[in-house]
């Protein structure tokens, strides 16, 4: 009996960190469907959310009493809109003022750049954060205010334990794809960017603004990501400005794992990977070993299915 | 192919008719070659004008001139008497929109999500319209779904709404296009080779959906090979010649120039053993 609860309980945490990965993942995906761009600075993103959040928890005033049922209805969604907001402003600070210089350049140089944008907005976090009045220094890592009702919060379900933060992550992700399958397919934005994904020349010539798709893909990608971010703050209980890389380069893997490009891949291939981590772990030797099996499977599938578990280069059906 | 400001500046000619579309003197060059010299072409509305010539004669350049996939390097086109915006998509705004020799349709989409992307810049709700599911939206939604089926049915593709562009026949796929060039509601339609690949009775049912979307009030640019179509289509015709227009008028005058007939067949002086043309016999292949 005790076998049965430790897998589940393993196969919850997997879950869990997997939704995580795959709120990333979409931003990864949707980006590189659309100007063939891996975004290697939407780590920074994902983090630049749980920094926003921080900000916006600061500017009400630090509340820590308030009951569990405010905060999860007002406090918790201030606080991710808040993100939402940072982090889909410095997207698209970063997409108009360092790719689309580069939009025609040879796709080495926006990878390059890429790079170089990850580095500036950590070490900008890193330098700067501290300099707003009242504000923690972020050169070591910052405790994340704990939202009443969630953080430290468990239920129990059977023999397993669930943290509030695991269902407020699961839930994040699914409220999302069914937003994303809703924009993808139900909107003329979205079938402008399937459109452009498939042919950008084609597409302008049908009176289709690029720049405007471009622009959204990044923003969505960037809403997501903070919620990511807001769920890793109250998952693990603190947040720094280093945070991003390994989150980014995991959910990297996932969208790879996945199909990159493809929305539902990144979506699968973040819980395939949390669930992989979480149990291997488990069974097969000490923690410090999951990254280990996090690239192994990541090298496999690249061997035996180089186009991802579920295919597919183009934003496809969400 | 002279035309002079003055006559150029009246945005109605001799026949009577709105010249709707005006390209004056365009030039379009690619380093050393002059795809394009100095072409000066004029479409009324109503009208439906053909462009002919031997492959490599310049007239997918000229198109792409027209909708701003290139910026000419001299001369200008003007549409409905203003000067053409900069870019492609402001281009299908003022009412121009044009098909593709290689066919170019959206291939993961269906077909009726592929007239509806035409729909895109007529269409008026934005991102937080959708978010919020307001009725301005809803009401656009039905409207433009209404709207691309109407299209289909107009084209002859009734029954196809759901399938995947890639998965329709050819013929289909050449229809789908013009659809969907139809749905960004345009003045004049720029059609590159519709029947390219078309057996006899396609053709004929691309002519008669032509005449069709002439019907409706709208001026069609025809690139075509198939000489039996064009002469059978056309109010006019121009024949491009490497790069420039040799001769332009109704069918008649163009079909029987001899210049037109050098130029696909070759002059009847030389003997292609003895003297091979630089692309004559090409050009009669072709044709």
């Amino acid at each position: 009996m005790d076998l049965v609860n430790l897998f589940f309980q393993q196969l919850i945490n997997g879950l869990s960190l997997g939704s995580l990965y795959a709120l990333i993942a979409v931003g990864y995906t949707v980006v590189y469907g659309i100007v063939q761009l891996i975004n290697f600075a939407h780590g920074e993103i994902f983090m630049i959310g749980a920094f926003g959040a921080y900000a916006t928890w600061m500017v009400l005033g630090q509340p820590s009493d308030w009951s569990a049922p405010l905060s999860i209805l007002v406090l918790l969604p201030v606080m991710i809109i808040g993100g939402i907001v940072a982090s889909v402003a410095v997207a698209l600070l970063t997409e108009r003022w360092a790719y689309r210089p580069l939009r025609n350049a040879p796709r080495l140089a926006p990878l390059i750049t890429a790079i170089g944008v990850s580095v500036f907005l950590q070490e900008f976090v890193r330098l700067f954060y501290g300099y707003i009045p009242g504000f923690p220094d972020a050169k070591s890592a910052i405790a994340f205010p704990s939202v009443p009702g969630i953080s430290g919060a468990t239920i129990q379900v059977g023999g397993v334990l669930i943290q509030m933060s695991a269902v407020f992550t699961l839930a994040a992700l699914v409220v999302c794809w069914v937003f994303l399958w809703y924009y993808v397919n139900r909107t003329k934005t979205g079938r402008a960017m399937i459109a452009t994904s498939q042919d950008p020349d084609t597409a302008r010539l049908m009176g289709i603004n690029v720049d405007k798709v471009i622009m959204a893909a990044f923003a969505v990608g960037a809403g997501l990501a903070a919620i990511a971010g807001v769920a890793h703050g109250l998952r693990y209980g603190n947040i720094d400005f280093k945070m991003g890389f390994l989150a980014g380069l995991k959910a990297f893997t996932a969208a790879v794992l996945g199909g990159i490009g493809n929305i539902n891949g990144a979506v699968v291939g973040g819980l395939v990977l949390g669930v992989v981590e979480s149990l291997a772990a488990t069974y097969l030797g000490a923690s410090a070993w999951k990254d280990v099996w996090a690239f192994v499977l990541l090298i496999l599938v690249l061997v035996f299915r180089p186009q991802g578990l579920l295919g597919a280069k183009v934003v496809d059906r969400a | 192919m002279g035309v002079t400001i003055e006559e150029a500046m009246k945005s109605v000619d001799s026949s009577g008719r709105d010249v709707l579309l005006d390209a004056r003197n365009v030039t379009m060059q690619f380093g050393g070659l002059r795809a394009v010299n100095d072409v000066s072409l004029q479409v009324h509305s109503g009208e439906i004008v053909g462009l002919i010539g031997p492959n490599g004669a310049g007239k997918t350049t000229f198109f792409n001139c027209l909708t701003g996939l290139y910026k000419p390097t001299s001369g200008t086109v003007y549409f409905a008497g203003e000067p053409l915006p900069p870019q492609p998509r402001l281009v299908v705004r003022t009412g121009m929109a044009r098909t593709f020799q290689n066919i170019r349709l959206f291939h993961n989409m269906t077909a009726l999500e592929n007239v509806m992307v035409g729909m895109y810049c007529r269409t008026k709700t934005n991102a937080l319209d959708a978010v919020f599911r307001l009725p301005r939206h809803r009401h656009e939604e039905v409207a433009s779904t209404e709207r691309a089926r109407e299209l289909l049915a107009f084209v002859g593709l009734t029954g196809t709404e759901n399938q995947l562009s890639r998965n329709l026949p050819y013929g289909d796929q050449r229809r789908l296009e013009i659809a969907r060039a139809l749905a960004t509601d345009p003045k004049l339609l720029l059609l590159d080779e519709p029947t390219a690949g078309m057996n006899p009775q396609e053709t004929r049912q691309a002519e008669e959906l032509i005449f069709r979307i002439r019907d409706l009030g709208l001026a069609v640019l025809v690139i075509e090979h198939d000489m039996r179509f064009i002469f059978n289509l056309c109010d006019r015709v121009a024949c491009l010649v490497r790069g420039e227009v040799l001769v332009e008028g109704v069918g008649d005058v163009v079909q029987n120039d001899p210049r037109v007939i050098e130029a696909y067949i070759g002059s009847p002086q030389t003997t292609p053993y003895e003297q091979p043309g630089p692309d004559s016999g090409k050009g009669a292949s072709d044709a």
